[in-house]
C-alpha cells in the first residue's frame, strides 16, 4: 500500500473573470521514506496541488476532481473537523518564507508547544520537554527556546519552521519552498537537515521547488509541472539524463552547469499561459520549438518510457510507435 | 554564443582602493540614553580592485558580505567613509553636486527586483524618458521619442508604438527587467552596476536577460559590475569573479580560475555547494557551520577563522594580506 495516492486531483480558483484552472489531472504517489520534487516555474500551480491535499487554499479555491489516498484512507471529501486531525499530524507543512510563518510577537519555542497541546492533547510540561528535544533534533541551542523570531537568522527561522512541521510525527512533510529564501550555504545546511530527519523518521516527503538542483540533492523521483499539468515524472536520475518532454529539456538546460561547458543556453521563448484561458492541445505547445500539428488540439495523453518515467507529449507517442 | 570574454582593449576605467562604508549601528532609545558610545556596522571594509572597459566583474558572496552596500558606495548612493573611487581617471568621492549628477548618466544601477524598482503608476514612455528630462538632455519631443525608443529597443523591447502607453503591472516579470534596463541604457552609460538583475526571475526568462546584459557589452562596451550570491551564474556571465566575505574581497581571479580552482577555503567551500542539475549526494561537501557574523562584531585577525575548516593559531590574530598568489589570481589567506 503506498502511504500517498493522489489521482487526479484538479482545482480551479473562481474569479470574476471565470475559472482560473490552476492545476489539473495531477496523479502522484510517495512511498514511505521517499521524497518527491514538485518542480515548476511560478504559477506552475505546485503549491496548489500541494496544498490541495490538505485543503489550506484560500476561499476562491476549488477541489473539482480527484481522490487523495492517505495509506489505504480516502481524504478527499473529509470534513473540516476531520482535516484538523491530519493536518499536523499526519500531513505537515514547512511554509516557504519563515519570517511570515511565525508568530513575531510570540517566542518561538511557545509556539511549538502550543502546536504540541492542540495537536497531542500534551501537558505543558510534556509539551516542553518535546520542544527542547526537536531543537536538538533541527540542531538550535536548546536555550533559544525563550527567543522571538526576530532575534534568529533566515536559517535558524526555517529551522524552527521545520521542528515545527515534524513536531507531531507525521507521516508525509511538504517543503514549499523551503530554502527559496535562503543562502547556498544555509540552503546546504537545510537540505540536509531535511534529508536526515527524512531518514531517520522515515517520513514521506513532499518538496515544492522552482529550483532543479535542490531535487538533485535530496528527491528520489522528480514531477515537472507545467501550466497546471504534470509534464515528466520519473526517478530523479532517469529525469535528469533522458528528459523526455521538451519543456523539462529547456528547463535542464537553463540551469548553468560549472561541470559542462560555459555557455548561455538560449532561454524558452514567450510566457506562460494565462490559465483562465489555457491553449488547446498541449498547454506547452505556443512555447514549444518540436511542435507538430496535434500539439495544438490534442491534449497529449502520458506514456510510460521506462519503468515509473511518464511524459505527456506527442513526439513520444510517435516514437513509441515506430 | 561562445565564452563570454571580452577582447576589447585593456583600460582602466574604474579603480576602487580601500573603500569603507562603516555604519553606526541603530540601537535602542534606551540602550542610546544609558551608553554613549554607539557600535560600528563594518558593512564594507576596505575593498580594493578595478574594473576595465566592456569588462564584466561578478562580486559574489553570500548575503551580508557587503556585496550590495559597495556597489551603492562607488555610485554614492551610500555615502563611503573611506577610499577612493577613481572613474575615469577622476575621484568620485570628491565630486559636487552638479558633478555627482553628471557622473549618474555615466554610471547606472539595476536593481533586484523590477515589481519594486519601477513606479506603478509610470507608463513604459514616461518611465525612460525620466532620466532624459531629468537631466535636460532632449531639446524636442520627437528627440525625446526616438532615444525612447532607441533605448527600449536594445532593451529588446521592441514595437514601441505599442508599449509606450502601457503599465508596468501589464508586463512580464522578464519584460519589468527590461524595461528597467532601457531606463539604465537611456544615458548611455560606461558602467551599470546589476545587482542581483535576475534573481527573481524564473530559470526559463534568466538567460535571455543575461544575453541581453552580455550584448550589450559586446556592442556598446558597456562595463558591469554584476552583483549575486549565485557562484554558477557568475561563471556564466563573467570574465572576473571577486568572493567578498563580510566586507572584504578575499579572492579574484578569471571566472574559470576562481570555479575551477578556488584557493580560498571560504570560495571552495562555496563552490563545493554550488548546485548542479543532477542526482548527487550531499557527502563530499563542504558544509560551513553557521551563517556569516554580524559585521558589527568582525573577528579579529583573519575574519573568516571562525567558520574555516583549516584555521590555525596564526589565523585567529593575524589578518592574512591580500596577494597575488598566481598571476591575475588573488586572494587573502595565510596558507595559500
Amino acid at each position: 500500500m503506498r502511504l500517498l495516492e493522489v489521482n487526479n486531483l484538479t482545482t480551479y480558483y473562481k474569479l470574476k473573470e471565470g475559472y482560473v484552472r490552476a492545476c489539473e489531472n495531477i496523479s502522484l504517489n510517495l512511498d514511505k521514506g521517499e521524497a518527491l520534487g514538485l518542480v515548476g516555474e511560478s504559477a506552475s500551480g505546485k503549491t496548489t496541488a500541494a496544498l490541495s491535499l490538505v485543503k489550506l487554499l484560500p476561499e476562491n479555491a476549488h477541489v473539482m476532481d480527484g481522490s487523495i489516498r492517505l495509506g489505504g484512507r480516502e481524504i478527499s471529501g473529509a470534513t473540516e473537523e476531520e482535516l484538523r486531525t491530519i493536518r499536523w499530524k499526519e500531513i505537515s507543512i514547512i511554509f516557504q518564507g519563515a519570517m511570515n510563518a511565525l508568530n513575531p510577537v510570540r517566542r518561538v519555542g511557545d509556539q511549538i508547544v502550543e502546536a504540541l497541546r492542540i495537536h497531542e492533547k500534551m501537558s505543558e510540561k510534556e509539551a516542553c520537554r518535546r520542544t527542547a528535544e526537536l531543537f536538538d533534533k533541527v540542531e538550535i541551542d536548546q536555550e533559544r527556546v525563550r527567543e522571538y523570531p526576530h532575534e534568529f537568522s533566515g536559517g535558524m527561522r526555517q529551522r524552527v519552521m521545520i521542528a515545527m512541521a515534524i513536531a507531531c510525527n507525521p507521516k508525509v512533510v511538504i517543503g514549499d519552498e523551503p530554502t527559496t529564501a535562503l543562502d547556498v550555504m544555509v540552503q546546504a545546511q537545510v537540505l540536509q537537515l531535511l534529508e536526515e530527519l527524512r531518514r531517520e523518521w522515515q517520513m514521506g516527503m513532499i518538496l515544492i521547488t522552482h529550483d532543479l538542483s535542490v531535487v538533485g540533492e535530496t528527491c528520489d523521483r522528480v514531477a515537472v509541472m507545467y501550466a497546471g499539468k504534470i509534464v515528466e515524472a520519473g526517478p530523479t536520475e532517469k529525469v535528469f539524463e533522458q528528459p523526455a518532454h521538451p519543456y523539462t529539456r529547456a528547463l535542464i538546460s537553463a540551469f548553468p552547469n560549472i561541470e559542462g561547458e560555459r555557455y548561455l543556453a538560449s532561454s524558452i521563448p514567450g510566457n506562460p499561459p494565462n490559465l483562465l484561458n489555457p491553449p488547446s492541445g498541449c498547454r506547452f505547445h505556443e512555447r514549444c520549438q518540436e511542435v507538430i500539428a496535434p500539439c495544438k488540439t490534442d491534449d497529449p495523453a502520458s506514456t510510460e518510457l521506462s519503468s515509473g518515467h511518464l511524459a505527456s507529449c506527442h513526439l513520444l507517442k510517435r516514437k513509441v510507435k515506430l | 554564443m561562445g565564452p563570454v570574454n571580452y577582447p576589447g582593449n585593456n583600460n582602466e576605467l574604474i579603480k576602487i582602493s580601500g573603500l569603507e562604508v562603516h555604519f553606526a549601528a541603530r540601537t535602542g532609545f534606551i540602550s542610546s540614553l544609558i551608553s554613549k558610545n554607539s557600535s560600528l556596522v563594518r558593512a564594507v571594509d576596505g575593498v580594493d580592485f578595478n574594473l576595465r572597459r566592456g569588462e564584466i566583474l561578478c562580486l559574489a558572496g553570500e548575503s551580508g558580505s557587503g556585496k550590495t552596500t559597495t556597489g551603492k558606495a562607488i555610485l554614492r548612493l551610500v555615502e563611503p567613509t573611506g577610499g577612493e573611487v577613481i572613474f575615469d581617471g577622476e575621484n568620485v568621492l570628491q565630486f559636487n553636486r552638479s558633478r555627482l549628477r553628471k557622473f549618474r548618466q555615466d554610471a547606472q544601477i539595476i536593481f533586484q527586483d523590477p515589481y519594486e524598482s519601477l513606479n506603478p503608476r509610470q507608463t513604459v514612455f514616461s518611465t525612460v524618458a525620466e532620466p532624459l528630462e531629468v537631466n535636460h538632455l532632449c531639446s524636442s519631443m520627437e528627440e525625446k521619442e526616438e532615444r525612447v525608443a532607441e533605448a527600449l529597443k536594445d532593451a529588446g523591447l521592441s514595437n514601441p508604438g505599442e508599449i509606450f502607453i502601457r503599465y508596468p503591472h501589464e508586463l512580464s516579470g522578464g519584460q519589468r527587467q527590461r524595461l528597467a534596463i532601457a531606463s539604465a541604457l537611456v544615458l548611455k552609460p560606461d558602467f551599470i552596476v546589476a545587482d542581483e538583475p535576475v534573481s527573481m526571475l524564473d530559470l526559463s526568462i534568466r538567460a535571455g536577460i543575461l544575453k541581453l546584459m552580455v550584448d550589450l557589452r559586446d556592442k556598446k562596451g558597456i562595463c558591469y559590475l554584476f552583483i549575486t550570491h549565485d557562484l554558477s551564474l557568475a561563471w556564466l556571465v563573467s570574465d572576473r569573479i571577486a568572493i567578498m566575505y563580510l566586507g572584504k574581497i578575499v579572492e579574484v581571479g578569471t571566472a574559470d580560475a576562481v570555479i575551477k580552482s578556488p584557493l580560498h577555503p571560504y570560495t571552495r567551500a562555496l563552490v563545493s555547494v554550488i548546485p548542479v542539475p543532477k542526482k548527487i549526494s550531499l557527502a563530499g561537501r563542504t558544509l560551513l557551520k553557521g551563517e556569516t557574523p554580524d559585521p558589527v562584531n568582525i573577528p579579529p585577525g583573519c575574519r573568516f577563522h571562525p567558520r574555516c575548516p583549516e584555521a590555525a593559531e596564526r589565523c585567529r590574530d593575524e589578518e592574512p594580506l591580500y596577494r597575488e598568489v598566481s598571476p591575475n589570481h588573488f586572494g587573502a589567506c595565510h596558507f595559500i
